[in-house]
């Protein structure tokens, strides 16, 4: 086998290595035990070791802004407003907003795992610019903790989108603080996705074509084009914001002759295209799944690559949707809703292709694939929910209600979300060399399904009767929908504590993983779990495209009895 | 592929001072052009001057010029995207005075 040529000790091995067995014992080194110390940590760019710190850091930020959910939805349980005064509830959901959009749902994907398995899916040692990898990792802790320190000192009441003139004229809470925060924190991602647009052109093992590539990298390529052009606009808004508040330049502020609805357009630039880069990495994830657990070539695999760019390019035309009832032209109105109608068109391709993938496959409901078939019918309903929202006349009655939060808790939460459960499941093996529990795994995945339908199916039909967003007291015949959908919350809070729980527990008590737990394609099924610093021995050359079942494969007997 | 990295191109110093007095003359320009009256042209003469300027920094300064074609295509994307911003925000603009107005 190839794995024992070891190209990084080019000196001669003494003649004993050869000496057969005995040297078993003393086992190859890896990257998580190439070195120690702290050091070997927070100075390492090792883009699998950035990884797993941003793992850590998003882990921590998932339960501040899970905290910040129980809140809001405990606030929600009784009709009067008893837990919370108005002032504080509008600062724990804009917390929520801001803590969950930018430091999880953002980065999740794209910095955890496009970090450790984008180098390794197309055969490099690392990343094109792994200094810059480890930059974008500072620089995302430092829009944290300014993000924690707005927080402690008082919190922020705008809502996660800043709007003005809340957060300039009548400006009330540490806006500037967070804003800043959001600022560096837009950096953060444009160096992570400037980094994997430049390594998916120049780091490609030879004979890793375009068209070989995994669907995970193109995703994450179409993100990092989406991050590079849109992420610049929101910082100069903040900019400008802070330029006009500082100089009385006109830009936003009517007083001076500026227009607040242009924030909202500056804002949406940005923002629409971000809801794309929450789920494209997500999709790819998804892809790797289906493939994997169906034993099957992703159906139509050149159509769902070019999809990604489609929704890539798309995705910026249609960000008026947001503002229907904005004082936007509508005429304008008009056009932003016909576009919004085409970028559900290569949306709906992936789903169609991942269900053509699994029909006649030889589908294994491991975990993983578990999360996988819940986000088809949970993206499924929050992207069918957003052509509602997408039309025009029927947003005047459903914008700013609960029928808006539910369709994006539903791509969001049951998209993002649950691909990122599934693909942390999968890769596990990998990134850590042990297995999950897997009986207790489905159980997580089921109880989420389920927590997740509970907490938001209700919220649809809330927002459809006319409950608004960010209110805490509504009338009391909408007590019902609303205690159900707290105590599903509860249970999908449950849901995701549990993987807390037993992915830590398996690193010491797992059952140990061998190269390729799922016998599923792919490069990073070749490295070893987990890999070694510069993730192959020897660099792969590449023969075959993606997803290269044969016709016909079937799991292996013993996958399918756990 | 790696002769591009090893080999930085290196500008003479000239350019550096030929861009220099461009972007100084341009400035002068835009000041002086600033207290004549072109009517609806005096947006699009400064506008000109400017993106002159930014096209000279781009090529010169940010070594766009002496790129592959690749880096190219990138540096011009980001001013395609920056006309769509513009264009897709005008059409609000521009159109809101086309309704009509009910008291
Ligand atoms: C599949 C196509 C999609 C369509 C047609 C669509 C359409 C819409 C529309 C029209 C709105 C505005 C509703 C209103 O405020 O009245 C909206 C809101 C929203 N959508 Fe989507 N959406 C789609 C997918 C997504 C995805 C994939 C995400 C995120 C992963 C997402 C996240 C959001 C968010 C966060 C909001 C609310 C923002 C806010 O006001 O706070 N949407 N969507
Ligand atoms: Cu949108």
């Amino acid at each position: 086998m190839s794995s024992t040529v070891q190209t990084h000790a080019p000196h001669a091995h003494s003649p004993h290595e050869h000496s057969g067995v005995a040297h078993a014992a003393e086992p190859k080194t890896n990257y998580l035990t190439a070195n120690y110390g702290w050091k070997s940590w927070v100075f390492s760019v090792d883009h699998k070791r950035i990884a797993l710190m941003y793992l850590f850091t998003i882990a921590f930020m998932i339960l501040v802004g899970g905290v910040f959910a129980l809140l809001v939805r405990l606030e929600l349980a009784t009709p009067a407003g008893d837990l919370l005064q108005s002032e504080n509830y509008n600062k724990i959901f804009t917390m929520h907003g801001v803590v969950m959009v930018f430091f999880f749902l953002i980065p999740g994907v794209p910095a955890v795992l496009g970090n450790f398995l984008l180098p390794i899916m197309i055969g490099a040692k690392d990343l094109a610019f792994p200094k810059i990898n480890l930059l974008s990792y500072y620089v995302f802790l430092v829009g944290i903790l300014l993000t924690l320190t707005a927080a402690a000192m008082g919190g922020v009441d705008t809502g996660w989108t800043f709007y003005t003139p809340y957060s300039s004229t009548y400006a009330n809470s540490q806006v500037a603080l967070a804003a800043v925060a959001v600022f560096i924190t837009g950096f953060s991602s444009i160096l992570t996705g400037l980094n994997f647009v430049v390594t998916v052109h120049k780091m490609r093992a030879p004979g890793m074509t375009w068209f070989r590539l995994p669907l995970f990298v193109w995703a994450n390529y179409a993100t990092g084009l989406i991050i590079l052009l849109s992420t610049p606009v929101v910082a100069i808004t903040i900019v400008l914001v802070a330029l006009e508040r500082l100089f009385h330049i006109g830009v936003f502020d009517p007083a001076y002759g500026g227009d607040p609805v242009l924030f909202q357009h500056m804002f949406w630039f940005y923002s629409h295209p971000a809801v794309y880069i929450m789920i494209l990495p997500a999709m790819g994830v998804i892809s790797e799944l289906i493939a994997a657990f169906s034993k099957k070539r992703v159906f139509g695999y050149p159509v769902v690559a070019f999809s990604s760019l489609a929704i890539a390019v798309i995705g910026f035309f249609v960000w008026g949707h947001h503002m229907f009832v904005s004082g936007q032209s509508t005429y304008a109105g008009v056009v932003f809703s016909v576009i919004t109608m085409l970028v559900a068109v290569p949306s709906a391709i992936k789903v169609f292709n991942w269900v053509s993938t699994m029909y006649k496959g030889d589908v294994l409901l491991s975990t993983p694939m578990c999360y996988a078939i819940a986000f088809l019918g949970l993206f499924t309903v929050g992207g069918l929910t957003g052509i509602f929202l997408g039309t025009m006349g029927l947003d005047i009655h459903m914008h700013d209600t609960y029928f808006v939060v539910a369709h994006f808790h539903y791509v969001m939460v049951g998209g993002m979300v649950t691909a990122f459960w599934g693909g942390l499941h999968f890769w596990w093996p990998k990134m850590f060399g042990r297995m999950y529990p897997e009986a207790i795994g489905r159980v997580a995945a089921a109880l989420m399904f389920i927590g997740f339908n509970m907490t938001f199916f209700p919220q649809f039909i809330l927002g459809y009767m006319g409950m608004p967003r960010r209110y805490h007291f509504y009338p009391e015949e909408w007590q019902v929908l609303n205690l159900v959908s707290t105590l599903g919350a509860t249970l999908l809070g449950i849901s995701y504590l549990l993987p807390m729980i037993y992915l830590p527990w398996s690193l010491k008590f797992g059952k140990v993983a061998g190269k390729n737990p799922w016998g599923a394609k792919g490069l990073e099924w070749e490295a070893d779990s987990p890999p070694t610093t510069f993730n192959f021995d020897k660099t792969p050359i590449v023969t075959e495209e993606a997803y290269a079942y044969p016709e016909g494969a079937r799991h292996q007997p013993e996958a399918k009895v756990v | 592929m790696s002769s591009e990295h090893s080999h930085p191109h290196i500008t003479p110093i000239k350019i550096y001072l030929a861009v220099f007095a461009t972007l100084i003359a341009g400035t002068w320009l835009t000041y002086w052009v600033a207290y004549k009256d072109f009517g609806w042209l005096n947006t699009p003469v400064a506008m000109a001057i400017a993106i002159v300027k930014a096209g000279v920094v781009v090529l010169y300064f940010m070594h766009v010029k002496w790129q592959s074609k690749l880096t190219m295509l990138y540096a011009a994307g980001g001013f395609v995207w920056l006309l769509t911003l513009f264009a897709f925000t005008l059409q609000d603009y521009f159109t809101r005075s086309w309704l009509p107005v009910y008291e």
